[in-house]
């Protein structure tokens, strides 16, 4: 497959779209990286630049979209061709959120910095947002090296970033019912924590395309899934949900 | 015994097996120029085949209505059936067996009579038609049929060799299909027309398959992606792959085949 192409120009162009997602990527893992450093610091300043990058991510998602559908229409792209094309356009799709979900947390940031801190909560949250950087990094890597195990590693490890997420979904319930006070706080921490969680999932989505782009199918077996726990939490009863 | 040996192979439901070739070779001269083919092709499906200049897959197309008895130094071998009888046996009439199995070439090539004659010619010599009456409705329903019925009707006395190259080819498919055939094989017959007569020549393939077996040479990758259920892949003589032409197109077995058809050095 690492052939080149008989017409050099396809080469060029679909080399440019996996270049383009690959700065795209890199993008995004800052964007994760900085946004969970300035909600620990309470950096606000820096948020405030996360936000406003964050329209490089568009700008570079629609730029991709376009140039796929350039490829798509001026070439007719066939067997692993049309997979990259195809995987490139979900791809970027998929950083595109991650990009919103990590801009979003920089906005909470600016809103938390005038409240009394949560103790103990940013760095939990920098730990997950830590995870999913390097699942993502590991994603984007297994895309390059067209590496399905990698993939398949990445999505597995999914897993962690939802327990993380449900163990710190207690945490912040039981400040709130300590007190009231927190709640406000607590609601911003625990959309940031659900945010990062869905970066994760958006993560696996990508490793899923990965998958598809080496082999050819979808993998079909469900990954493990940690998501019933939250709705056992005490003092809830569960005839109540 | 044809039952048999279907099951081995890819995929295909022994029902629905028109022609069935095993272990087929072809060579000219010392030129071994088809090496083990063994494929199975459906009935009322149209099968696409693809690969480069010389790979063999015309060579194999020719075999299956014994057109390389026409060439000298050609010699054949192995078994090719047709609903589980055997075409080469010596009691099959090469004549009769092509009225069966009909051939567009890639060249138009009308016989320099007219246009009704042209298309009338298979069903009188095979003597299908038992009145002039039946004959012009064999000739109206296959001019229609090759899509070209509304540019010829009001001269249909006029010769064939005289329309366009376009026009000619659906006067060919027009001539090929007035026998009813039961397998058309389609040797690039798109490769002198246009994007519209091309288009109404896929369009009539695809309404064929209705009823008949196609089998389609073509050097279009997208036009075999467009008109074929079925692909197989040729490649120096040897059959690479044969599927499904959505697997062959999304996710080739063959790294030769993801070649070919990426447009790939391979």
């Amino acid at each position: 497959m690492n052939d080149p192409h008989i017409a050099k120009a396809f080469d060029r162009d679909l080399e440019g779209v996996q270049a383009q997602v690959m700065k795209m990527g890199g993008l995004v893992e800052e964007a994760i990286r900085e946004s969970a450093k300035a909600l620990k610091a309470r950096d606000v300043e820096l948020a405030e630049r996360i936000r406003r990058s964050d329209t490089r991510i568009d700008e570079l998602e629609d730029l991709i979209n376009t140039q796929c559908a350039q490829v798509l229409a001026l070439r007719q792209p066939a067997a692993g061709d049309l997979r990259t094309v195809l995987t490139v356009m979900k791809i970027a799709g998929n950083l595109e959120r991650i990009g919103d979900y990590a801009k979003n947390l920089a906005k909470r940031t600016e809103v938390l910095s005038h409240m009394q801190p949560i103790e103990g909560a940013s760095s939990a949250i920098k730990r997950m947002s830590k995870e999913v950087e390097k699942m993502l990094s590991d994603a984007l890597d297994a895309y390059v090296r067209r590496d399905a195990a990698l993939a398949e590693d990445v999505r597995h490890r999914d897993l962690e970033v939802d327990q993380m997420y449900n163990a710190l979904f207690r945490e912040f319930l039981t400040f709130m019912m300590e007190d009231p006070r927190n709640i406000t706080a607590c609601m911003h921490l625990h959309f940031i924590a659900k945010n990062i969680e869905r970066m994760g999932d958006h993560v696996t989505s990508v490793a899923d395309q990965v998958i598809y782009l080496a082999t050819g199918q979808f993998p079909d077996e469900a990954r493990p899934k940690d998501n019933k726990s939250i709705y056992r939490v005490e003092g809830v009863d569960e005839a109540e949900e | 015994m044809m039952k048999d040996n279907v099951d081995e192979r890819i995929g295909v439901d022994a029902m629905d097996v028109k022609f069935a070739a095993k272990d087929v070779q072809v060579y000219y001269g010392d030129n071994h120029a088809i090496k083990d083919v063994s494929v199975d092709i459906l009935d009322k499906t149209v099968t696409a085949f693809i690969g480069p200049s010389g790979c063999g897959k015309s060579t194999f197309l020719r075999s299956l209505n014994r057109m390389n008895d026409t060439i000298p130094i050609c010699r054949v071998e192995g078994d090719i059936t047709l609903d589980g009888q055997d075409i080469n046996a010596p009691e099959v009439d090469p004549v009769q067996l092509r009225a069966k199995v009909g051939m567009v070439f890639q060249k138009p090539n009308p016989f320099p009579k007219s246009i009704y004659d042209n298309v009338a010619y298979g069903p009188r010599i095979h003597g299908l038609a038992r009145n002039k009456a039946e004959l012009d409705e064999i000739v109206e329903k296959s001019l229609r049929r090759g899509a070209i019925w509304d540019e010829v009707k009001d001269r249909l006395d006029a010769p064939g060799t005289g329309l366009s190259g376009g026009q000619q080819q659906r006067l060919c498919i027009a001539r090929a299909v007035a026998t009813e055939p039961e397998v058309l094989l389609m040797d690039e017959p798109c490769s002198a027309l246009d994007p519209i007569a091309t288009a109404q020549v896929e369009e009539l393939i695809d309404e064929l398959k209705q009823n008949y077996s196609v089998i389609i040479v073509t050097h279009s990758m997208q036009q075999a992606a467009r008109v074929s259920q079925k692909t197989a892949f040729f490649h120096l003589g040897n059959l690479v792959e044969y599927g499904d032409t959505t697997d062959i197109f999304t996710n080739p077995r063959d790294s030769r085949t993801e070649s070919y058809i990426t447009g790939r050095i391979g």
